[in-house]
């Protein structure tokens, strides 16, 4: 069997840019954002950018194995910040594994986390003549 | 649009995108438009540890903008094929 030719599209059978999002319309969502935030919320409106409308918004923050979320309301999202859009699967909703705490909870243990982060790199630099082997 | 046409011959194979953020991206090939975003089904992650959000993901869609390589499926490149279309595209259609 030959495999299809390569053809230029007619210009008139291109969808517009962004098209697929149609079917993700009024479902809820996980956007995922170039800082790293993860937004859960449903689709009310979007354009050839991605640009975004999510209603409901939350922030879900993951640390380790553990996550809160905090509510924001309606989010305009700007497109350029998206990196991707995900189908939730309620059945997997919350992902397993992941256990809910609070958002102070949360915030606290980010910042435990930051702080033994940055210990590791200070005692690494401290230290590193000692690692030598 | 050589690579949009290109892209469009995939739908429905299995492709790995690479993003920007490290994230890699295994799925099946569903839908991809002129910007070259991406829509993937069935999706698995190369290191799911790192990321246990994307658990609850089983279909996305990704914006072309952040995608920094597509792994193909082995033989899926026809040079030839590919030769031809650079040609033809290259005359102006």
């Amino acid at each position: 069997m030959d495999p299809p030719l390569i053809l230029p599209p007619n210009i008139d059978d291109v969808p517009p840019p962004g098209l697929a999002l149609v079917l993700e319309l009024d479902k809820p969502l996980l956007v995922q954002l170039r800082d790293g935030r993860k937004l859960l919320g449903t689709l009310r409106s979007f354009d050839q950018y991605a640009n975004l409308v999510l209603e409901g918004t939350k922030e879900r923050i993951v640390v380790g194995s553990q996550y809160a979320e905090v509510d924001m309301g309606l989010h305009i999202v700007r497109g350029e910040n998206v990196v991707l859009l995900g189908d939730i699967d309620p059945s997997l909703d919350p992902p397993p594994g992941l256990s809910l705490v609070p958002e102070a909870e949360i915030r606290r243990i980010q910042k435990a986390d930051k702080e033994a982060e940055r210990m590791k790199g200070t005692f690494r630099t401290r230290f590193d003549f000692l690692m030598e082997d | 649009m050589l690579f949009y046409s290109y892209f469009k011959t995939l739908v429905g194979k299995e492709i790995t995108v690479d993003l920007k953020n490290d994230l890699s991206i295994t799925g099946t090939l569903h839908s991809v438009d002129q910007y070259l975003n991406i829509k993937l089904n069935n999706i698995k992650l190369a290191n799911p540890a790192k990321y246990p959000h994307m658990l609850s993901v089983r279909n996305c869609f990704i914006r072309g903008s952040v995608v920094r390589y597509v792994q193909l499926p082995p033989g899926s490149v026809d040079v030839e094929l590919l030769h031809d279309a650079t040609r033809r595209e290259a005359r102006g259609g």
